[in-house]
């Protein structure tokens, strides 16, 4: 027996010595990780230091090119880009965030439930799920907000409610091997009731997947936001939205590159940091595991 | 260390010649010598049994030799050769052409080992057109002369099907018909047998034996099984921690044991003659060590009772006991003149008098019939779902402190049946009585005092921990239940850890920790929580290593003689249940077709079932001798059921049309023991007229 | 087999059912009466009544569903409310135009994804699979917008090689066509080639990993053929699917791409369609959409169940 049992500091040193080399492996996730940080940062506080109103307008001074002024320059309406692109990335992160946790939270309660009940309600709750997809999510999203028209929260419904599918599917099949595990019988042998098995024993199983799918989700959020806010059906002006913002710019692209350069960069610099991130959390929590599931 | 074997067992040169091979696994933290000094060698027409429990290096081994690490695998020193050639010198280029032709390889899982997207015919063309230089046309034709030589019923057709339209036991055949096609000078074969049932596995060994009659090419034969060496090999290395500890022919090796592990290892196995009041399993104490923390001494001297101070301080290498028999041991003197030291057997155990208690447990004509959906928007409805009777109509009875064990080839049911029981599956039909009231089907409609009383202990210890506890809170989970006091718990929880010998400081650890044996032992204590009456163990040994098994059925009869427990114990290990059980049912396609007293059922007259299977066990004594009935094919989907008697269409004693027309009927051999059969009791009599298992007459007789 | 192909057929016409209530559903909550809409804001109540019944529109949803849905797959489809002209031939030339883009767009990105996702899974942890990776998690979720601004610049701006405007004569040849579909393709493209490569790459490291390439290596086989023969066959059956399930998500980038470029296709008809509130148009291209995906993932299916023995050999 006794040679089985391991050394308590050399264990602890052993996961330290884990997570460090996870850290150096992983160069891509910490630059990810500090990129959302970054953004994160961005869209709580820096709406208070802008130096301009993002609607204030100055036509005397439009489509100038960065200077200390205006360091990112303005658009045709003389506005500020930088501050724009600023109170923008509030748009973006508050809308794709929320829609993306109404997605996680909605898919993570249909999904326990679809998962561990089985039966009819699974089958028919699959079958929408089906329906839903069947849909291109684009075309979905225009439609809706097409008919009930755009605001900030039907953007965070339409983009929710898009993704609860995907994420259901991926719980809902966690669940289907997790409920079949000797630990989850053992607990219904001994009496669990259904929220305790649910929620004490497949949940803490669920949540590495959910965290992976989360970020996941965050990603096609923003691309979904950004997408809708282009074709001009995001978050209403003169409110900023950088989708928008490059629909706009694009005529003046080749006397002022600069209004549409800021806005497209902040999207295409958010989307691929959350991607680091959302794919280093996949490698550290799923080791070995892909997500099958799209858009 | 050098070799000082000389080769006087053979007397043609060796086909393979392995010296002094190393190998190493480069890991984050530093290269493990997964191998060490390892020498064999196999001669033409000869069987080597590599025997060893996991993590020995056996496998490591078979893929130095073939050179097919892993890539942080490395061969660090030694020498292979293959009919005169260095495989170690070649390039990969020329080695790649020595794959298929002069060694070929059979794995573990046949279903894994063969392609999914091609035709059986074309796996076994494809290595006649590349090797054999045939043309399509005729390694087409080799392939079904192939399949025939390996006694597939039609083997034309067969040649045109894919993997997933054969069973497990015709897979492994195709596998071996892929290995022999180009005739290689060596064949190795990784643990050929382990993934199929007992009936099967006896089918494949014969075929493999008369196989190699024909084809005299050396054979590396993997196992973890002892029985299946005794069974089939010609010499056998007992390898351990990544070196081997005994080397000798079968006789040798299993008379004389000159190892203390060979012989912890054959201490370990329960006999098929032994039940538990007769014999007590000796164990081997401790693990394997760690390959990057062995002891600087003998390898096995931290697990060894004979163990002196010399033994630590200088390994030893191997010596030559007898002519061809090598022992790792300082000591084999002493254990040549003790053949019985270490053994332990016929040592009674104290074992408080048996009585039969009340009937704790009894179940009457359980049925579980799954639906099963085609799947799609047809799932809907009721069409298009395909009923499978996994269990149809079972009834047995649990006295107090009493196992009933229950043994059947994989697909009979025997897993379903004890879920219906445990309530995790709710049964179709049928009355499922404890302590003589009656329950509900689901585990969810119980009180909390039934729930309490059946508990259950998985298959699997990997599945059967949640790994986001710590060991020590899955086991007070159930105390807490019961509503105890938190420092009630605690002393419970270590009374527990202590009954199941484990120390108490695993109490913080997470599962991933511990060992199978380790979690197993968890898993028993959490059933034992909550003070059962009953517990149900489905398969509890079947993933762990014997040197663990025999520690953890120890464990389990000892909690059973302190707690009074009842066991419905589930295996496809004969000799396990055997060994632990009172009362065995032997079951068949959703039925009992043989219930009885343990001696009883082990003694004829049998079920021509429960012959078949007794006569397929491998036992790890090459003394032993063994009636030979083997079964045809494999057992029947249970969607489409055999009419009549269900055993029918493999049945080797079947009498006529009535076995195809009528189900069988129960037939009293005595009070304790019934056989459900068509064939009268006096008839099987007469044509079971011996004992199916038996000591040879004269030993050292070779079968 | 046969069962299985009716069956995925059978279930697709389901599915179709259900999307189509949704999508009419949808767009009956369009701000605003259509009947006022068409007629204008100086209608008299009469005329706006009148218009009403000859629409249908006081009919309960269920029946103006029917109705709908029956001339749907009749093929009359009536007529834009914008320019009066009959709906049917305008969203069957602009579906034409699409659908070049759309095989464009598959001819560029199946291929190239499978060919990196094989690569990266052979050179598993080595430089080009983290090159391949990393590249492809950029572009996975790039907006087809963003990437088309980092495109424009180098191929039209730059080396001067590709128009940056797609907006040619909607009835133009497949030939005509194709310098112009090959940049909004290539941006379409950008966002599937990371995701078939990364599917892919997983698939074929699984296969790698499985005994029977083990096996195969050890019968000898060169490492080719063992690729080809044993590794593929198997490791791109999934890549059926994921083709299928990124279609929707295709579909949503050439909707973009197609504004973003001008390019005549069904995409800017809709948007044409939302930004005038021509109903019967935007349902009309929203139906064919949905039945293109539905499609697509039959095809998939079948194609999956022929190439898989496991459906096809019972």
């Amino acid at each position: 027996m006794a040679i089985c049992v391991q050394n308590n500091q050399e264990y602890i040193h052993s996961k330290l010595f884990n997570i460090w080399r996870g850290i150096r492996r992983n160069t891509l996730t910490v630059i990810g990780f500090f990129i959302v940080i970054i953004f994160l940062l961005t869209a709580l506080v820096g709406p208070l230091f802008v130096p301009y109103h993002y609607a204030e307008q100055n036509i005397a001074k439009r489509l100038q090119p960065p200077s200390a002024e205006h360091i990112f320059g303005t658009d045709e309406f003389g506005r500020d880009v930088f501050s724009r692109v600023v109170v923008g990335s509030r748009n973006v992160c508050v809308v794709a965030g929320s829609g993306a946790a109404l997605a996680v939270f909605i898919g993570l309660i249909l999904g326990l439930v679809s998962g561990y009940w089985g039966g009819l309600l699974d089958d028919l709750l699959m079958r929408l799920m089906e329906v839903m997809m069947a849909i291109p999510g684009l075309l979905l999203a225009m439609l809706v907000l097409f008919s009930l028209g755009s605001s900030f929260f039907s953007v965070i419904l339409v983009v929710g409610f898009m993704y609860i599918p995907v994420v259901t599917r991926v719980v809902r099949s966690v669940v289907l091997d997790i409920k079949t595990r000797a630990f989850v019988e053992a607990a219904k042998l001994r009496g669990e009731s259904i929220p305790y098995i649910l929620l004490r024993e497949i949940l803490p199983n669920v949540l590495p997947h959910l965290a992976v799918e989360g970020s996941m989700r965050f990603v096609y959020a923003i691309f979904m936001v950004a997408s809708l806010g282009f074709l001009g059906l995001g978050v209403q002006p003169p409110a900023p939205d950088w989708g928008f913002m490059v629909s706009e710019a694009r005529p003046f692209f080749s006397v002022a590159p600069w209004v549409l350069f800021f806005p497209a960069a902040s999207i295409a610099i958010l989307v691929v940091g959350v991607s680091f991130v959302s794919d280093g959390l996949r490698r550290m929590l799923l080791p070995g595991g892909v997500s099958s599931d799209r858009y | 260390m050098t070799d000082t074997r000389s080769r006087k067992t053979i007397d043609t040169e060796p086909i393979l010649d392995v010296k002094n091979l190393t190998v190493t696994y480069h890991t984050d933290r530093g290269p493990i010598y997964t191998v060490r000094n390892v020498s064999l060698q196999i001669a033409a027409g000869e069987i080597y049994g590599l025997v060893g429990e996991s993590g020995s290096g056996k496998s490591t081994l078979a893929r130095a030799i073939v050179r097919y690490l892993a890539d942080n695998g490395e061969i660090k020193s030694g020498s292979v050769k293959l009919g005169g050639t260095d495989l170690l010198a070649l390039p990969m280029s020329k080695m790649q052409q020595v794959w298929g032709s002069r060694i070929t390889m059979v794995h573990q899982d046949p279903a894994a080992a063969v392609n999914p997207s091609i035709t059986i015919g074309e796996q076994i063309a494809e290595i006649a057109r590349l090797h054999l230089h045939l043309s399509s046309a005729e390694a087409k034709a080799k392939a079904v002369e192939m399949l025939k030589k390996m006694r597939m019923p039609d083997p034309e057709s067969v040649a045109k099907r894919y993997p997933h339209q054969l069973s497990g036991g015709m897979l492994q055949r195709v596998v071996i018909a892929i290995a022999l096609t180009t005739n290689p000078q060596l064949l190795i074969m990784d643990e050929p047998t382990t993934s199929l049932d007992v009936t099967t596995e006896a089918a494949i060994l014969d075929l493999v034996r008369e196989l190699l009659a024909e084809y005299k090419m050396a054979v590396l034969f993997i196992t973890h099984n002892l029985g299946v060496v005794a069974n089939i090999c010609n010499r056998v290395g007992v390898m351990y921690a990544g070196e081997i500890l005994e080397e000798g022919t079968v006789q040798q090796v299993f008379r004389s044991k000159l190892h203390p592990y060979t012989r912890g290892l054959l201490g370990c196995l329960p006999k098929i003659t032994n039940d538990k009041r007769n014999v007590s399993l000796t164990a081997i104490p401790g693990y394997i060590p760690r390959m990057n923390q062995l002891p600087t001494g003998c390898i096995f001297s931290p697990r060894c009772s004979m163990v002196e101070d010399e033994c630590k301080a200088v390994r030893p290498s191997l010596l030559e006991a007898e002519a061809g028999h090598f022992t790792a041991c300082r000591r084999w003197e002493i254990l040549q003149s003790k053949p019985e030291l270490l053994m332990d057997s016929q040592h009674a155990r104290d074992f408080s008098k048996h009585e039969e208690g009340p009937v704790v447990l009894s179940a009457s004509n359980i049925k579980k019939h799954f639906s099963v959906s085609a799947g799609g928007f047809a799932s809907l409805f009721k069409r298009g779902r395909v009923k499978i009777k996994a269990v149809d109509g079972v009834s047995l009875g649990v006295r107090g402190g009493f196992t009933l064990g229950i043994v059947g080839e994989s697909g009979c049911g025997k897993t379903t049946l004890s879920r219906c029981i445990a309530g995790l599956e709710e049964a179709t039909s049928g009355e499922i009585e404890l302590e003589g009231e009656l329950i509900p089907y689901s585990v969810s409609k119980r009180t909390p005092a039934q729930r309490k009383s059946i508990q259950m202990v998985f298959q699997n210890p990997d599945a059967s921990l949640n790994p986001h506890y710590t060991i020590g809170e899955s086991v007070a989970r159930p105390l807490v239940l019961m509503g105890l006091s938190k420092k009630e718990i605690q002393e419970r929880v270590r009374q527990l850890f202590n009954a199941v010998n484990l120390p108490e400081d695993y109490i913080n650890r997470l599962p991933h920790e511990l060992s199978g044996g380790e979690k197993q032992r968890i898993a028993i204590a959490r059933a034992l929580a909550a003070e059962p009456t009953l517990i149900l163990c489905d398969e509890p040994l079947s993933s762990l290593d014997v040197s663990v098994q025999a520690a953890l059925i120890n464990l389990l009869i000892k909690l059973q003689d302190t707690h009074k427990i009842s066991y419905l114990f589930i295996s496809h290990d004969l000799a396990a249940v055997r060994y632990i059980s009172d009362w065995i049912a032997v079951m068949y396609l959703g039925r009992i077709c043989e219930i009885g007293s343990a001696e009883d059922v082990f003694m004829p007259p049998y079920h021509p079932y429960t012959e078949a299977l007794l006569s397929a066990i491998p036992i790890p004594d090459p003394d032993v001798r063994q009636e030979r009935i083997r079964l045809e094919g494999s057992v029947p989907s249970a969607i489409n059921l055999p009419s009549g008697c269900r055993f029918h269409n493999r049945c080797p004693r079947k009498i006529g049309r009535i076995c195809e027309e009528q189900e069988p009927p129960w037939q009293d051999v005595s009070e304790h023991h019934h056989i459900c059969c068509h064939i009268t009791l006096d008839e099987l009599r007469t044509l079971q007229s011996e004992v199916i298992v038996r000591q040879a007459d004269s030993p050292g007789e070779v079968r | 087999m046969i069962a299985y192909i009716l069956r995925r057929i059978g279930s697709i016409f389901v599915i179709m059912f259900f999307a189509s209530i949704i999508i009419f559903a949808i767009t009956q909550f369009l701000p605003g009466d259509v009947a006022q809409l068409v007629l204008g804001q100086f209608a008299t109540e009469e005329a706006i009544a009148n218009l009403r019944e000859e629409f249908g529109l006081n009919n309960p949803f269920y029946v103006q569903y029917l109705d709908w849905a029956v001339n749907f797959i009749k093929g009359d489809w009536g007529n834009s409310l914008v320019n009066r002209m009959p709906i049917f031939p305008m969203v069957m030339s602009r579906l034409r135009n699409s659908a070049m883009l759309a095989v464009v767009v598959l001819m560029i990105y199946v291929p190239l994804g499978i060919l990196l996702g094989v690569l990266a899974a052979l050179k598993r942890d080595k430089l080009p699979d983290q090159m391949i990776t990393t590249v492809s998690m950029v572009f996975v979720a790039l907006p087809v917008f963003v990437s088309s601004l980092l495109l424009i610049p180098f191929f039209c701006h730059y080396l001067g090689w590709l128009p940056a405007n797609s907006s040619i004569h909607p009835d133009s040849t497949f030939g005509e066509a194709l310098p112009y579909l090959i940049l909004p393709a290539i941006a379409v493209a950008l966002n599937s080639i990371g995701y078939v490569a990364r599917m892919t790459r997983a698939g074929t490291i699984d296969v790698l990993r499985t005994d029977y390439v083990r096996a195969a290596y050890l019968k000898g086989l060169p490492r080719w053929q063992v690729l080809f023969r044993h590794v593929l066959r198997n490791a791109l059956l999934p890549t059926v699917t994921i083709v299928a399930m990124d279609a929707g998500m295709m579909i949503g980038g050439m909707l973009v791409a197609e504004v973003v470029f001008g390019y005549p296709g069904l995409g800017r008809l809709l948007l044409y369609a939302m930004q005038n509130q021509d109903l019967p148009l935007i349902q009309a291209c929203s139906m064919v959409a949905v039945t293109m995906l539905c499609l697509a993932n039959l095809v998939a299916d079948l194609l999956y169940g022929f190439l898989n023995p496991r459906i096809r050999v019972k």
